[in-house]
């Protein structure tokens, strides 16, 4: 790695446990995230200069606590200025350490950063920019264009998000354990909107939005190091290793979509398909079974198979089967539908189809006119196929898939004027 | 999601209306500008010249013809446009009700298509 390499690496690991010992000992998460920011900004610029300092974190929460020093010195000269007493520093809150801050560096607060920042008082693109700069410590303008908007927006929804954590009075605190469970799973679909962010952004020239899948795997990875018990973290992080295993067979240079039966599976990454693999066995062999684990377990039966006409469908019907009775959604029956086609025939994938065209979810998603495209194809009904396509097509609001689409019905008209 | 508004408007008839008129018109776009500027849906966004200002530019067989005035013949022409991104339709529609050439002419709402795309 380079030395930039190499200190970006170390900023993002140390960034969660510098803000937590801020927050415990200054409150304030808003601000102490700033001071967060700017001493991140400060040692990216200073080290690879200066070499990294001995004690990196020890450097990180000088700097920082420096700036919330002057922050509020500052603030405390402005209330004097306006004649109104500084209530806000109590005069114990002292700059020297507090109890509980002189902890090992082992200590995480990533966790309790992540409940904060994926609190369900906030929306859900709210927790992901949030997330993103105070557990990922990336920049605003990093975020901003790996979502594609003027680094303004960006940072007037992370405004916006800090002041409704310090308006509604969340706690820097983990969640009490009752309502555990339900946290963990709003911050585990997070780090999913994050990864789905980048890994379907990953098709076009957006290397940066690309990252978002790397961060994402890096956040969840952190996330199952203190949660190893928790087999939904594992089938999470499993899902995402394994579908970001595909990566490089899933476009064609040119940007190209390849659908899933027609990749060139020597591309897909063995690495990451083998610890996906061991992750989700682990986790269903031991832990109660969940959706992410499910999911996880059925890509991994895409990625045993070293051929498309080798694929277990079998196994994946019931895997969807089992999926449909624990977490139901369209999409699901969309993807299960798939499954059964394979297993039985197109026209029991047709059939099951049906079931969502009262489905208010699902019936006008390009999705549903893909699958039924693919499906009548198979069926040799070219003249439904082509129609759906054409649907399909016109109702995506992505570039690549509409190619795709648009493509497999000028294909479907190709063949039949050979005919 | 991303979404364009495209704000359409009868330049004449716009020139019609009184003064008082107007300054509603253009106050309502500052409110909305800047609640959607707060809210962080905010992404961009431009009024553009009057159609008198339009250059057309055709090429057929490979030479350029380049005329004074809009493509389509209409009264109504699109005289600006924003962006935004907000969570649903339902949000970018009720923005839309809220933009005041609504009230006199129309407005289109029209989600952008994106870059990103997931494999079949």
């Amino acid at each position: 790695m380079k030395t930039d390499a190499i200190v970006e690496d170390l900023l993002r690991r140390l960034a969660p446990q510098v803000l937590g010992v801020l927050v415990r000992r200054h409150g304030r998460f808003d601000a102490c995230e700033d001071a967060m920011q700017e001493a991140l900004l400060a040692a990216a610029v200073g080290w690879p200069e200066e070499g990294i300092p001995e004690n990196p974190r020890g450097w990180l929460l000088t700097v920082a606590d420096r700036r919330m020093t002057d922050q509020l010195r500052s603030e405390q000269a402005r209330r004097r200025r306006e004649d109104r007493v500084a209530a806000e520093v109590p005069a114990d809150s002292s700059f020297a350490p507090a109890p509980g801050d002189d902890q090992s560096p082992e200590h995480d607060d990533t966790l309790t950063l992540l409940f904060l920042c994926c609190h369900p008082a906030l929306s859900p693109g709210a927790q992901i920019a949030l997330t993103l700069r105070a557990v990922g410590g990336l920049t605003t303008s990093e975020i901003a264009s790996a979502f594609l908007v003027p680094e303004a927006t960006m940072a007037q929804r992370i405004r916006r998000a800090k002041q409704r954590i310090k308006a509604t009075g969340i706690p820097f605190s983990m969640p009490a354990e009752a309502e555990r469970v339900e946290r963990l799973r709003v911050v585990l679909h997070v780090l999913y909107l994050i990864f789905n962010e980048g890994y379907s952004a990953s098709s076009g020239p957006d290397l940066q939005r690309a990252d978002l899948t790397r961060e994402a795997i890096r956040l969840t990875r952190a996330v199952h190091r203190l949660l190893p018990d928790d087999g939904e973290v594992a089938g999470l992080l499993a899902l995402m290793l394994l579908t970001d295993a595909r990566r490089a067979a899933r476009t064609l240079p040119d940007g190209a979509l390849v659908p899933l039966a027609e990749q060139d599976r020597s591309l897909w990454n063995g690495e990451a398909i083998q610890e996906g693999i061991s992750l989700v066995t682990d986790a269903l062999s031991r832990t109660p079974v969940g959706p992410y684990q499910i999911q996880a377990a059925i890509a991994a039966v895409h990625a045993e198979a070293a051929r498309a006409e080798d694929t277990d469908w079998p196994q994946i019907v019931a895997l969807y089967e089992l999926l449909e009775r624990i977490s139901p959604n369209p999409v699901i029956t969309l993807n299960h539908a798939v499954a059964v086609a394979m297993v039985q025939g197109p026209r029991a994938g047709l059939d099951m189809l049906d079931s969502l065209d009262g489905d208010d979810r699902i019936a006008r998603h390009h999705r549903l006119d893909a699958v039924r495209a693919h499906l009548f194809e198979m069926a040799g009904d070219h003249a439904a196929a082509l129609s759906s396509y054409r649907i399909a097509a016109r109702r995506t609001t992505s570039l690549p898939e509409r190619r795709y689409l648009e493509t497999r019905a000028a294909r479907l008209t190709e063949r039949d004027r050979h005919i | 999601m991303k979404y364009m508004l495209l704000i359409y408007q009868n330049p004449a008839a716009f020139q019609a209306l009184s003064e008082e008129e107007r300054n509603v018109v253009f106050a309502d776009v500052d409110t909305i500008m800047k609640e959607l500027t707060e809210s962080g849906e905010w992404i961009g966004g431009d009024g553009l010249a009057d159609p008198s200002q339009t250059k057309t530019v055709k090429v057929r067989d490979g030479v350029p013809a380049v005329t004074d005035g809009p493509y389509l013949e209409a009264k109504e022409h699109l005289v600006g446009y924003c962006m935004f991104e907000c969570e649903n339709i339902e949000r970018a529609t009720e923005i839309a009700t809220r933009w005041p050439d609504a009230r006199y002419w129309a407005v289109e709402v029209r989600p952008l298509m994106s870059a990103a795309g997931t494999e079949m």
